[in-house]
């Protein structure tokens, strides 16, 4: 198996595990949120390299070129980005109203606090 | 002329009046919009469910690009019927929406909350409707940020929490979907979901396709809050404003339902699903456990509330259940469900909203006496948790007909006999509240409390009513549902 040629694949998976790992593990909710962002951005990565062949071009007609990159991939995860920077201000909407009626962004100290009332 | 781009005016009706609820700025105005284009989108679906039932399905072009470069619209039975669910409930909420609102959300947000719901109805409304897989993704996430957006609107501050923790799940599910479908997109070379269903079975068991297959998989189970992955659910539900719990139980789970629905059987199509890769295995035990760990959990809330979000859980269990046996009584159970499950649990949601407006609480302690004080909306709440048990002559009952039959054509005497215990469980939890309103006297020094004002109690009746009458006359439910399942299983789109 070529494992090194794959390269592009296993940043994909890497930043994946990262990011998911991040979201899992911190109880900071800005930390939850940069994870997420990760994680998001590892999609990104797989759907841009997949739609690049070796030797291809811009899709954009011209002599001498026969060879073209694919581009509805890269016009698929534009969208997926305006989405993922919607959820991301969302987000982080989310946290600023949460600190002001908590008092704080650790995830262990509001439920503490909503154990308590 | 109209009636040619009926599918596309369902989606563009509700987005275009939802900006316009945010300009319109006064609470009031923004609502009659709403309703507006609420009840337009109901009309819509009742006349392409019409359509597609006497002439098959429907395929728009949108923008007259042909289907394989640009995105198609396609509408046959099952989405017909999804349509119609969502749009219906959205069509009776809205009237509901305007005491409820206006005792919750502070009147500057109302502008927003309209803006917000209608978003979210066209989100659910364009996943149901979309014949394109990137599409699809794109539709769920309108509809998953804007009902984030609704769930933050709840008055205690732990909707706040809820909120956020629905987002990072939800953002989770919808990225393994895309994953999923970007996968698919590398070996197919298409988005379409009628091309993917036909360049998929030649490939057999590539990895990637096996792939992509669990991460959708997953991503839809995060959306539907199948057990494990429910996590979000409880308190989202719990602490969301009245009538968008009312909203979001009836449709936003079903809608995901349907995306898995969508994905096994119309893409991947049954062989691949059932047999090869045996996906029975996994759904029917989970959807089991669901059934009797949630109902179980639902008894011991005292929040009635986060009760009925539980009891949610388990029928989703139930819908789940139906699609896992995969034979055509089993899948026809699990949808004509979704339809049932998303009348009388929205009936119910409706009714505690308007116990919520009188008494200030939905606390089991807070319900004594209202049998007496709120004769209408307790009876509309018992009538709802009947259906819940699956008493006969409610929806309820049809929805456990068809499982405990489809589990007795496979010779599942124990698959029959888990769904009759999870009725059982479920008459605990509705007499645990029936106990409390009617045989408990009101507090004595309590504020007097009213009955529910009409514009309240009639949408809360119009769902009740609804899981009644389709618990007698299954004519539309169990046909349509009936002929979505024959479909699903044939493999044809």
């Amino acid at each position: 198996m070529d494992v090194l040629g794959l390269y592009n694949y296993w940043i994909v998976i890497v930043l994946m595990m990262t990011g998911f790992y991040v979201v899992i593990s911190r109880g900071n909710l800005i930390k939850k949120v940069v994870g997420l962002n990760i994680f998001q951005t590892s999609v990104f990565i797989l759907y841009i390299s997949m739609g690049k062949i070796i030797g291809g071009t811009a899709p954009i007609v011209a002599p001498g070129v026969t060879v073209y990159s694919n581009p509805l991939p890269h016009v698929l995860i534009l969208t997926a980005i305006v989405v993922g920077v919607a959820t991301t201000a969302l987000g982080l909407t989310l946290i600023v109203r949460i600190k002001e009626a908590f008092g704080t962004v650790e995830e262990s100290e509001i439920l503490q606090q909503r154990d308590d009332t | 002329m109209i009636a040619a781009h009926l599918p596309v005016l369902q989606i563009v009706v509700p987005l275009i009046a939802a900006p316009l609820c945010l300009l319109l700025r006064r609470g009031a105005l923004a609502w009659g919009l709403a309703l507006l284009a609420s009840w337009a989108a109901l009309a819509m679906s009742v006349l392409l469910l019409s359509q597609v039932l006497s002439d098959g399905p429907v395929s728009y072009a949108l923008g007259d690009w042909a289907a394989p470069w640009g995105i198609e619209y396609r509408v046959d039975s099952i989405n017909a019927f999804v349509l119609l669910i969502v749009s219906a409930v959205g069509a009776v909420i809205l009237p509901y929406a305007r005491r409820s609102v206006a005792h919750e959300i502070p009147a500057e947000q109302h502008s927003a909350f309209y803006t917000a719901f209608l978003l979210c109805l066209t989100g659910l409304l364009g996943v149901a409707i979309t014949g394109d897989a990137f599409n699809l993704f794109v539709f769920l996430e309108i509809s998953s940020l804007s009902s984030y957006v609704l769930i933050a609107l709840g008055r205690d501050r732990r909707a706040l929490t809820a909120a956020f923790q629905y987002l990072v799940m939800g953002t989770i599910g919808a990225t393994f979907i895309v994953i999923g479908i970007g996968l698919l997109y590398m070996v197919t070379g298409t988005l379409n979901m009628a091309d993917l269903a036909q360049r998929l079975p030649p490939l057999g068991q590539n990895r990637t396709v096996v792939v992509a297959f669990a991460f959708l998989t997953i991503g839809a189970s995060l959306k539907l809050a199948l057990f494990p992955l429910h996590y979000w659910l409880p308190n989202a539900y719990t602490y969301a404003p009245s009538a968008v719990t009312g909203f979001l139980a009836a449709t936003a789970t079903k809608v995901a339902v349907y995306i898995l629905l969508r994905f096994f059987f119309t893409i991947f199509g049954p062989e691949f699903a059932i047999e090869t890769l045996t996906l029975q295995h996994l759904l029917v035990p989970l959807a089991v456990i669901a059934i009797l760990v949630c109902s179980t959990v639902a008894i011991f809330q005292d929040n009635i509330k986060r009760m009925l979000a539980y009891s949610s859980l388990a029928q989703i269990g139930y819908i789940v259940l139906g699609i896992g046996m995969a034979s055509p009584t089993g899948l026809t159970a699990g949808i004509v469900h979704l339809f049932n499950h998303a009348m009388t649990k929205g009936g119910l949601f409706l009714a505690l909203g308007c116990i919520f407006l009188r008494v200030g609480s939905v606390r089991l302690e807070s319900m004594q006496g209202l049998g007496r004080t709120m004769p209408w909306t307790m009876f509309a709440f018992v009538l709802g948790g009947l259906s819940l048990i699956g008493v006969p002559l409610t929806v309820g009952f049809i929805s456990k007909w068809y499982l405990v039959q489809a589990a007795l054509e496979q010779d599942s005497w124990l698959l029959a006999a888990l769904v009759l215990a999870g009725s059982l469980l479920a008459i605990i939890y509705v007499w645990r509240v029936v106990e409390v309103a009617y045989l408990r006297p009101p507090p004595a020094g309590a504020a007097a409390v009213r009955e529910a004002p009409l514009s309240m109690l009639i949408p809360t009746w119009v769902l009740i009513g609804a899981s009644i009458y389709f618990g007698v006359d299954t004519s539309l439910t169990v046909g349509v549902a009936n002929k979505a399942a024959v479909m699903l299983l044939g493999g044809a789109p």
